[in-house]
């Protein structure tokens, strides 16, 4: 007897009691489609956060207040706020370094903005008017504020379009003040649609001047964060090592190790995002396979109890001439063809949840990937089988070890 | 030629904790090829033990049992295994065809495991249900199946490997008494066509269509004759050819 005629034997047997081999299967179903789901939609995700990221350009230079590790998240990510960068610091950098083409600093804060009785939730961050150079943002109407204003604290303001939707609705923005934290603006321009990128809607924010944010909205002379866009690419390094030596001057620090700012680059802010999404991933992977683990629980109790059920089957199989190994073979070859084929029902559906999510994603506007892991379906497979054989030799062994006599007598 | 089946100072006994059950007693005993012998007693007599280790089964405790001249009684468990088959067909009370299954397949099941060829198997098969009348019932599973037409399939089960000896194990035991006679008409047959038969029954009814008479009590043989007036099956010859 061979191989291929016990799989064709223990498929038929399989197709006769599908409703039973299929609630045996939903198990490894359930599990494996659990570990494509987290491992391609945790691709999909990643690609959302690095394309955004990335979109922003690669000839990006941050710079953050306090010191941190270049793999690690910055001291802010955990709530911590450090009040030593000022937005002298980044003016002083973008003129002493001539490879520093543009740079604004950042501060946020969230209110409910009016306008007559017309109300919406916001964030407004102060930036500098270098912001639209920067960030590669347009202006659709109006225009965006000057120098002179940035440095004037004048009380204007550039809307997102997202605001000026649900503020102004048809009518016409430029020239309408609006409240914020009780202080009036007053429109100057509307941005370009940018859609919504990453965790943050993108179009729902209102840019003013940086240090109108500071003294009047929200009381500090420190900024969170700045950006500042080097000429070309292959400037970066140059230009960060530049700015570490500037701010160390001005704010009297001699060694790098007592820093007070910190220095990324996009790539860097890119390694530090995917490590992080990564520990993410495979902590899902890992909660996903306790499914796998319950799933293959329960195929061996049900292989136990089968082996139970056909004890008459086994005893009669032993009786016309099969040996020890047929029996175990049988039996392997049952419960490994039902983990796979519950692993392959388990990677369609997975697959299939996954497209399901991407288009989703796609449709509400995000840059979100469809990505297939290849390696998450071999996993898949291999893993279905390894159940498989792990949880069927016990059934398999206690079946070939009937006595055939009780066996035969068993009712 | 050996004797096929040769039996000296067979016993057997059972060992369960410390109590050690006696089931049979120094048999000693021959039956020649193409014999048809009923091995008869009442229930707990030892006939079933007996017949359990004739088909490899079972294994002795002391004594020497050959099979066509072959010490089998030191076989292990795979070569014994194979011995059954290929020398051994069983007929069964309780018929043992697996549920959910055709009747082709149940009847190629010994084959699989002799490793013939896909396409041989299915001839021999089909030949083999043919020649107990259910050429036409090839495709169905045994639950569409009558009592009588269930024993037939499993006499063909036996058959399909050629095997040297056929036991048959109270094989009219759950069928009423037409489709019993068929089936011991078909066992006959085979008899007269060369086949070694090799029937347990409590009935002496049924053992009198056997040539000849083991009787068994308390795992001793009391008598070994043979059948003065033999019974032979008629009834519904036209079910068989």
């Amino acid at each position: 007897m061979n191989l291929l005629e016990n799989i064709h034997g223990v498929w038929n047997l399989i197709g006769r009691n599908k409703m039973r081999s299929f609630l045996t299967m939903l198990g490894i179903i359930i599990g494996i489609m659990s570990v494509i789901i987290v491992m391609s939609v945790g691709a999909g995700a990643q690609s959302l956060i690095i394309n955004q990221v990335s979109s922003l350009g690669s000839n990006l230079v941050g710079v953050l207040p306090g010191k941190s590790d270049e793999k690690g998240p910055p001291a802010s990510a955990f709530g911590v706020v450090i009040t030593s960068l000022k937005s002298d610091d980044i003016q002083e950098l973008l003129k002493e370094d001539p490879h520093f083409i543009a740079a604004t600093g950042y501060v946020k804060g969230t209110d409910t903005v009016a306008w007559g009785d017309q109300k919406t939730d916001t964030t407004f961050v102060g930036v500098n008017a270098d912001l639209p150079n920067v960030e590669d943002a347009a202006v659709e109407k109006g225009r965006f504020f000057s120098d002179d204003e940035d440095k004037g604290s004048d009380k204007v303001a550039v809307i997102g379009s997202q605001v000026a939707k649900d503020l102004f609705g048809d009518q016409d923005p430029l020239g309408q003040t609006i409240k914020i934290k009780k202080t009036t603006f007053s429109i100057i321009g509307v941005m370009k649609m940018r859609g919504t990128s990453g965790f943050q809607n993108q179009d729902n924010q209102i840019f003013v001047p940086l240090s109108t944010a500071q003294k009047l909205l929200l009381g500090i002379d420190y900024i969170s964060f700045a950006r500042l866009k080097v000429d070309n690419a292959a400037n970066v390094n140059d230009s960060m090592d530049q700015a570490g030596t500037i701010l160390r001057e001005r704010h009297k620090i001699d060694r790098p190790e007592d820093d007070d700012f910190s220095v990324r680059s996009m790539a860097q802010g890119l390694d530090a995002i995917t490590k992080i999404t990564d520990a993410l991933k495979f902590f899902l992977v890992a909660v996903a396979s306790i499914a796998l683990i319950v799933g293959g629980v329960g195929i061996m109790n049900i292989m136990l109890a089968a082996v139970q059920e056909r004890t008459r089957e086994i005893g009669l199989r032993k009786a016309v001439g099969a040996k020890n190994s047929h029996i175990v073979q049988q039996f392997l070859i049952e419960t490994v063809m039902i983990t796979f084929i519950g692993g392959l029902l388990g990677i369609i559906l997975g697959v299939l949840v996954s497209y399901f999510v991407a288009k989703v994603a796609q449709g509400m506007g995000y840059s979100w990937d469809f990505v297939v892991p290849i390696p998450a379906i071999l996993l898949g497979c291999f893993v279905s089988i390894g159940i498989g054989l792990i949880f069927g030799i016990t059934p398999a062994r206690h079946a070939s070890k009937l006595d055939p006599i009780e066996a035969l007598r068993y009712e | 030629m050996p004797p096929i089946i040769e039996l000296q100072n067979v016993s057997k006994e059972y060992h369960n904790e410390d109590v050690v059950t006696p089931v049979l007693h120094n048999l000693n005993f021959k039956i020649e090829k193409g014999e048809f012998v009923a091995i008869m007693g009442p229930s707990g007599s030892g006939k079933s033990t007996l017949m359990h280790i004739l088909g490899f089964l079972d294994k002795i405790t002391s004594g020497k049992y050959f099979f066509e001249g072959r010490d089998v009684s030191t076989l292990e468990d795979d070569e014994l295994a194979q011995m059954r088959g290929n020398s051994i067909g069983f007929v069964f009370q309780a018929f043992h065809l697996l549920p959910r299954t055709t009747i082709l397949e149940n009847v190629m099941l010994p084959l699989i495991y002799t490793n013939v060829p896909e396409k041989e198997r299915i001839k021999r098969a089909t030949e083999a249900l043919d020649s107990v009348g259910l050429s036409h019932r090839l495709q169905f599973s045994p639950g569409q199946l009558s009592g009588g037409e269930k024993q037939r399939a499993a006499i063909a089960r036996a058959l399909v490997n050629n095997p040297s000896v056929i036991f048959a194990d109270e094989p009219t035991g759950n069928l009423d008494s037409k489709s019993g006679l068929q089936v011991m008409k078909i066992l006959q047959k085979l008899n007269l066509e060369g086949h070694t038969i090799i029937l347990v029954t409590h009935e002496k009814y049924t053992a009198d269509h056997a040539k000849r008479i083991l009787r068994v009590s308390d795992g001793e043989i009391i008598s070994d004759e043979q059948v003065k007036v033999r019974l032979i099956a008629k009834d519904a010859e036209d079910l068989v050819k």
